[in-house]
């Protein structure tokens, strides 16, 4: 994901802080009203319902209290009315790179997005503000019955699906923030997996937000049916302003019997992103739901990836990393409920924070009265990379059924002079030598991720612990 | 080798550490091609010493001077003194959880000797040897930096660095202990290899007389409170095994030079 090195240097060490002159085609004012949200639906000329939907979950937005958790005065600094909900960059979503616009397919090639699509994913899409200006999907995968569309046009085409699923795994009235993606979403991907179909290599989506003060309220929605598996990729940037932007995005996975879906995000925002996401899935009888999710940047993130095991025999893995800089919070972690016996899940969290950031680890795990023998786990371990910096737990378990295996452990670590005298000692400058130490405490997620992922994440953590040395 | 600038120089070397005196005064030569060892009590100061040349930056130098072939290295960071050639076998070697060990020691021999040794055939090759040398199992390179490695497989990992860093001085501090018989052999003979028929040095930090056996050092020191209070050739090594440091220091006590 190379860029000219003009745009580096303009934006510090944030990589993909740069932005293109805004060429939109519609732009609506600032400010959210119901007239906003019927104007959303209207544009996109959607069915009654929807319309109906998004108008409900507005009004509940209006209605109801931020969060009293969390990082509240963050959360109050938030100015609803300085925001951007709708911006059209191009008026068709493009089949091929040449049909997209000039300014956002640089962007994209620079993101090194074309060059991932050739060497190792399945599809693509790619958002820039509102709506999807690029997708594709490979033919074989469109042969089987894969669909694998933005939302929109998900809805267009897929309409009785779409009304079977939509909000079924979070209504809008879960949350302030889940009912404010209701009333305003835009984008987002619609995932269609027949039954025992496997997509072997990944699909890709990647969001980009370019204008300032932008809102982005993308919408996904992931079926897998029957015992077929899919690995959905997921990464965000946006430019650096000195205004804030605000991301909140609602993921909604349904994995049905023996199904397998694996959504991995790395999202990269810049440090004036308020991103705030409801990311859930149901994990029905044995099938299989993990949530890889890489928290780099923003100004705030409060985001739980949380799996709901519905059927028995299900299982759940969450392994999130958080890194907070400098004037940064993360308030990341995962849910779990056990509703049937057998299942089992597994959460591990990792924090860093460095130059006063704060990274919360904050976790809900349940295990209802009636599932038996379910098993779960639960590791956080943060690293603190200086005095002024900081980390909290914030774990929650409620455990109804006697017959469950529970472990929790959690652990607090500094980065020892020895340690590092250690790795200086083998020829690495000390800011080498943190980057070793905090790139081995991500091993576990990185590990995870497909490979050139790994490797962005590794040089980007390098580049944020030289900023701090030297 | 008159004529030549010595490896290792240490000078009326002066340490504290938080306002504490460790060192008081030690001189050590190391001429090119030899092997010096250091017996001392626990606690009189080698491991102190030892980080003081690689450059730890806890310690005050307050007086004295350390000069590698006639360079004082005082002012360099630990990793300019790595990439100047020295090299370091921790007595304490330090884990570093989810740094894979392959990826760390190309890393390493790509900082100290340049990206290209750590390129290509001839890497793997390097590596491949050294590590059958050390009988470590290829499947270390694929665990994280002594991450719940043994005693013995920390050194063994400590010695691996070693002969793919290829320094020009070597300290190290007591590799033996915790190591097997056949280990304590392999590292002498490790040692023997870096050393013996070139420009370059060790110093061997140990309480055993055995590694010496193998190594044949060229001249041992004694160090009792922060000073060097005996220095003679390798008799020296078992003489004070059979007797021990009070012996030692009558002896000194009384005018013995062990030469
Ligand atoms: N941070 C410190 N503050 C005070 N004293 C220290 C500190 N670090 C080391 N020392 C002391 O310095 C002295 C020398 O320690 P050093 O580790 O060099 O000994 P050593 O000769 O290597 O011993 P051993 O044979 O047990 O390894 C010891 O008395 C030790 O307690
Ligand atoms: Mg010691």
């Amino acid at each position: 994901m190379s860029q000219p090195s003009e745009a580096r240097e303009a934006v510090g060490d944030y990589k993909a802080g740069w932005h293109d002159p805004e060429n939109s085609t519609i732009r609506f004012d600032f400010g959210l009203s119901e007239q906003v949200v019927r104007d959303i639906s209207e544009l996109k000329s959607e069915p009654e319902w929807m319309t109906e939907m998004r108008l409900k979950a507005y009004r509940h937005f209006v209605d109801r209290p931020m969060p009293n958790w969390g990082n509240t005065e963050i959360l109050e600094d938030i100015d609803f009315d300085n925001v951007c909900y709708f911006l059209r960059s191009s008026d068709q979503t493009g089949e091929s790179w040449e049909d997209v616009p000039e300014d956002i397919r640089n962007t994209f090639e620079r993101l090194g997005i074309p060059e991932a699509e050739q060497k190792w994913l399945s599809g693509v899409t790619a958002q820039y503000e509102s709506e999807t200006v690029y997708h594709s999907i490979r033919e074989d995968l469109e042969k089987q019955g894969v669909i694998f569309l933005d939302m929109d046009s998900g809805l267009r085409e897929y309409e009785d699906i779409v009304k079977r699923y939509f909000g079924t795994v979070i209504p809008f009235s879960d949350n302030k923030f889940s009912a404010l993606n209701t009333a305003v979403w835009s984008g987002g991907s619609f995932i269609y997996v027949p039954k025992g179909v496997s997509v072997e290599m990944p699909v890709q989506a990647y969001f980009r937000i370019n204008a300032k003060n932008m809102g982005q309220f993308e919408r996904t929605l992931i079926i897998a049916d029957e015992g077929s598996s899919i690995h959905y990729v997921e990464g965000c940037t946006a430019p650096t302003y000195s205004t804030d932007s605000l991301h909140s995005a609602v993921v909604e996975l349904i994995a049905l019997p023996g199904a397998h879906i694996r959504y991995t995000t790395v999202q990269n925002w810049s440090n004036n992103v308020y991103n705030l996401v409801t990311k859930r899935g149901v994990a029905h009888e044995d099938s299989k739901i993990e949530w890889v999710d890489g928290n780099i940047g923003s100004k705030l993130t409060m985001k739980y990836p949380a799996v709901i095991l519905k059927g028995e025999g299900s299982h759940a893995e969450v392994i999130s990393v958080a890194y907070a800089g400098a004037g940064q919070h993360q308030d990341a972690g995962a849910k779990v409920h056990h509703l049937a016996s057998n299942t089992t899940s597994n959460i591990l969290s990792k924090s860093i924070s460095k130059d006063g950031g704060r990274g919360s680890y904050r976790g809900m795990a349940k295990i209802m009265p009636k599932a038996e023998n379910c098993r779960m786990n639960i590791v956080c371990d943060a690293l603190i990379l200086d005095e002024g910096s900081r980390s909290d737990t914030y774990p929650t378990m409620e455990v109804g059924n006697a017959s469950a295996h529970c472990e929790h452990e959690a652990s607090v670590s500094k980065v020892g002079d020895e340690q590092l005298f250690y790795l200086m000692s083998r020829g690495h400058t000390e800011a080498e030598a943190l980057g070793m130490i905090v790139n081995g405490f991500f091993e576990p997620f990185t590990k995870e991720l497909p490979m050139e992922y790994a490797v962005e994440l590794n040089k980007l953590m390098a580049l944020e612990m030289e900023g701090s040395i030297g | 080798m008159s004529g030549e600038k010595p490896i290792l120089a240490i000078s009326n070397l002066h340490v504290g550490i938080e306002g504490t005196e460790i060192l008081k005064g030690i001189d050590i030569t190391i001429p090119s091609g030899e092997i010096h060892a250091i017996m001392g009590r626990n606690g009189s100061g080698k491991t102190t010493a030892a980080n003081v040349i690689m450059g730890h930056p806890s310690y005050d130098i307050e007086d004295g001077d350390v000069q590698l072939s006639g360079e004082s290295i005082l002012d360099l960071e630990p990793w300019e003194r790595s990439r100047s050639g020295v090299f370091l076998s921790f007595q304490y070697p330090q884990a570093v959880p989810g740094l894979q060990v392959g990826n760390f020691l190309r890393k390493s021999v790509s900082s100290v000797r340049g990206d290209d040794a750590a390129k290509g055939a001839a890497f793997r090759e390097d590596l491949k040897n050294a590590m059958s040398k050390l009988n470590i199992p290829s499947s270390f390179l694929s665990r994280y930096v002594n991450d719940g490695f043994s005693g013995g497989e920390k050194k063994r990992f400590e010695i691996l660095q070693m002969m793919l860093l290829k320094p020009r001085l070597a300290v190290l501090d007591e590799t033996d202990s915790g190591l097997d018989i056949d280990g304590i052999r392999t590292v002498a003979e490790g040692i023997n290899e870096v050393v013996r028929g070139t420009e370059n040095g060790a110093l061997i930090i140990t309480h055993y007389s055995r590694i010496l056996e193998h190594v044949q050092p060229d001249r041992i020191h004694v160090m009792i409170g922060g000073k060097i209070v005996a220095s003679g050739g390798p008799g020296l090594a078992s003489l004070l095994e059979e007797n021990g440091y009070d012996w030692l220091e009558e002896r000194v006590a009384e005018g013995d030079v062990f030469e």
